[in-house]
């Protein structure tokens, strides 16, 4: 089993490589802006950190967000296509589990990112496997009291603490934690979420008024 | 011929998703998936949708046009696709989705630009382009006359629309008489029956002293709308087919008038159109007719390689391949406004050349060593 694993639901862009039983590479940087620069050219350094090739890969593994949609979908593409290319599955999980694995929690908490437009992306989980809500697109303010007494990671939470008062442990995602998630839920013959993304919003539907704008003046 | 390269190019930057295969100058396939349904309530092409719809169509059409072609992936001597100009979010999904599976196979990856892949794509039609080419594009989304000299490394903007797209326009005046989105071919349509010398409509930037080469639109949409509204406030009937041949024929007068003196005075003594206005059947016609008179043959690619495709890009990464252009680093960014000077993205500097050697010898040893 060798998995490779990418998220950029979040501002990480983040890639890992799995065997089944350890994160054999990984790698992040943290740039909410350049997504699509970053992604393939940290893919092929991992590969090549582990010493690997890319057919040995037997699994996709795909953060499907919530997150930003314009990022979201580098990762997303870029996993589809590279299970295309390569003929192996591609499982998605949700951004979120990955960082409720990543806390290593025991007991109930909330996981929460940024959602831009004041809101955060969040959902409650029991512990570090287990998720309790779907996750959902709120307020800070609106959700205060379902989220109340509780601790909370991810950086939507440090970014509102009036909501969040209880904020530590991860702050960005790692592909490293959604991979060995993976590998768990693999060896337990778990399910997996579609690779399709969870934008969580309907479109902007403003009508641009100069698309594809090109003059060259 | 067999040794000919044979791309694969994508296509994303405004509502198209498209996936062509070409071997050489010879088109394999061409496969489409189209999201302008999505946007016709809105009038107008929304981002947002327009990504969305790239990254659910992405995968089944790469694999369709592999069926059509007839090919396998593995055989392909490179990956094309637009890197710009269009919609940024759009154009991501696409550059993503390219160098994903460039890699993946271990071929190199062209970044090209879209107003170069337009006129490219009429080597699919009617071969090799002659060098120079003069070229017109128009389109919902740009209105350019271009010198290109050598399609790969060499295109000069000699002129552009200053404000409004010639497609913006009919999508406008569309809108005002209630023809719903596009408005292209449903004027193109509705003209057919009308009188074009109904109406005089102004034809803008034809003066002595206004630049030579470049359009305007703006006044003849307001022109048009305000003989439109001026008819409907005093009650009468608004002679639909008349008004939309008499604005058609004021847009693809100045069109053609500007092209063919721009072959003039260059002394080029042929014209291609492109772009999704190019599918309209009076600007073809009196393209045609002008031309002949000067003396210019005109080359017009069939309607569906006018609209936005993946054909043309896979034939302008084709004729990268063929002319040993630079391949494109993995860091291609997707450029919402990519000059038209820059036909394609090569890899950035000799230092960035270094990397990308190294990154593509890694990819192929990925797979095949
Ligand atoms: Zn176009």
């Amino acid at each position: 089993m060798l998995l490779l694993a990418v998220d950029t639901a979040t501002p990480a862009v983040t890639v890992a490589l799995h065997d089944g039983s350890s994160v054999l590479a990984e790698e992040s940087q943290v740039d909410a802006r350049r997504h699509g620069e970053l992604l393939l050219p940290a893919v092929d350094r991992v590969l090549a950190g582990a010493g690997l090739k890319l057919d040995a890969v037997t699994d996709v593994i795909v953060g499907v967000g919530p997150g930003p949609y314009t990022g979201l979908r580098v990762g997303l593409v870029t996993a589809l296509t590279l299970g295309s290319a390569l003929g192996v599955p591609v499982r998605g999980l949700c951004t979120l589990d990955g960082l409720a694995y990543a806390s290593g929690a025991e007991g109930p908490f909330v996981v929460a990112t940024d959602a831009r437009r004041k809101e955060v992306y969040w959902a409650r989980y029991a512990d570090a496997r287990t998720r309790l809500t779907e996750p959902a697109v709120d307020r800070p303010a609106d959700i205060a009291e379902a989220v109340a007494g509780l601790p909370a990671v991810g950086a939507g939470a440090r970014l509102y603490p009036g909501t969040f008062p209880d904020a530590h442990g991860p702050e960005h995602q790692s592909a490293a934690a959604l991979a060995s998630l993976a590998a768990e839920r693999l060896a337990a013959g778990g399910e997996f979420l579609p690779a399709l993304p969870l934008y969580l919003r309907r479109p902007d539907a403003q009508v641009p008024k100069n698309y594809k704008v090109v003059t060259p003046k | 011929m067999a040794d000919e390269p044979l791309v694969l190019g994508i296509e994303t930057s405004c509502d198209e998703t498209g996936v062509g295969i070409v071997r050489g100058t010879t088109l394999l396939a061409d496969a489409i998936a189209s999201s302008v349904d999505e946007h016709a309530r809105f009038g107008g092409v929304v981002p947002e949708v327009a990504s969305r719809a790239h990254l659910e169509a992405m995968v089944p059409t790469i694999e369709r046009a592999l069926k059509e072609a007839g090919v396998s992936a593995r055989d392909l001597d490179g990956i094309a696709v637009t890197a710009g100009p269009g919609l940024a979010g759009a154009l991501l999904v696409g550059v993503s989705a390219a160098k994903s599976y460039a890699y993946a196979l271990g071929k190199p990856l062209y970044g090209v630009n879209h107003l170069a892949s337009h006129i490219c794509v009429d080597q699919l039609e009617h071969g090799p382009l002659p060098e120079p080419t003069m070229a017109l594009l128009v389109s919902g989304g740009h209105s350019s006359l271009l010198l290109a000299p050598d399609i790969t490394a060499d295109v000069r903007p000699m002129g552009a629309t200053i404000d409004d797209a010639a497609g913006e326009a009919f999508d406008k005046i569309a809108r005002v008489l209630q023809l719903g989105f596009p408005g292209g071919p449903v004027i193109d349509r509705l003209a057919r029956e009308g009188d074009p010398s109904a109406i005089t409509f102004p034809r803008g930037l034809t003066g002595p002293r206004d630049a030579p080469y470049d359009f305007s639109f703006s006044g003849l949409k307001t022109s048009v709308a305000r003989w439109i509204e001026a008819k409907r406030n005093a009650g009468e009937e608004v002679p639909v087919r008349d008004v939309a041949a008499s604005f058609q024929e004021a847009v693809v007068d100045v069109l053609t008038r500007k092209a063919v003196r721009a072959c003039k005075d260059e002394g080029v003594d042929h014209l291609m159109i492109g772009g999704g206005v190019a599918a309209n059947s009076r600007l073809r016609a009196l393209a045609q007719e002008r031309c002949e008179r000067a003396g210019i043959r005109l080359r017009v690619p069939r309607p569906g390689l006018c609209t936005d495709n993946g054909a043309m890009v896979a034939a302008l990464g084709a004729e990268m391949v063929a002319r040993n252009r630079p391949a494109s680093d993995w860091e291609l960014s997707a450029d919402s406004s990519l000059p038209v000077t820059e036909p394609h993205v090569p890899g950035q500097s000799p230092a960035h050349h270094h990397d990308h050697d190294h990154v593509h010898e890694v990819a192929k040893d990925n797979l095949y060593s």
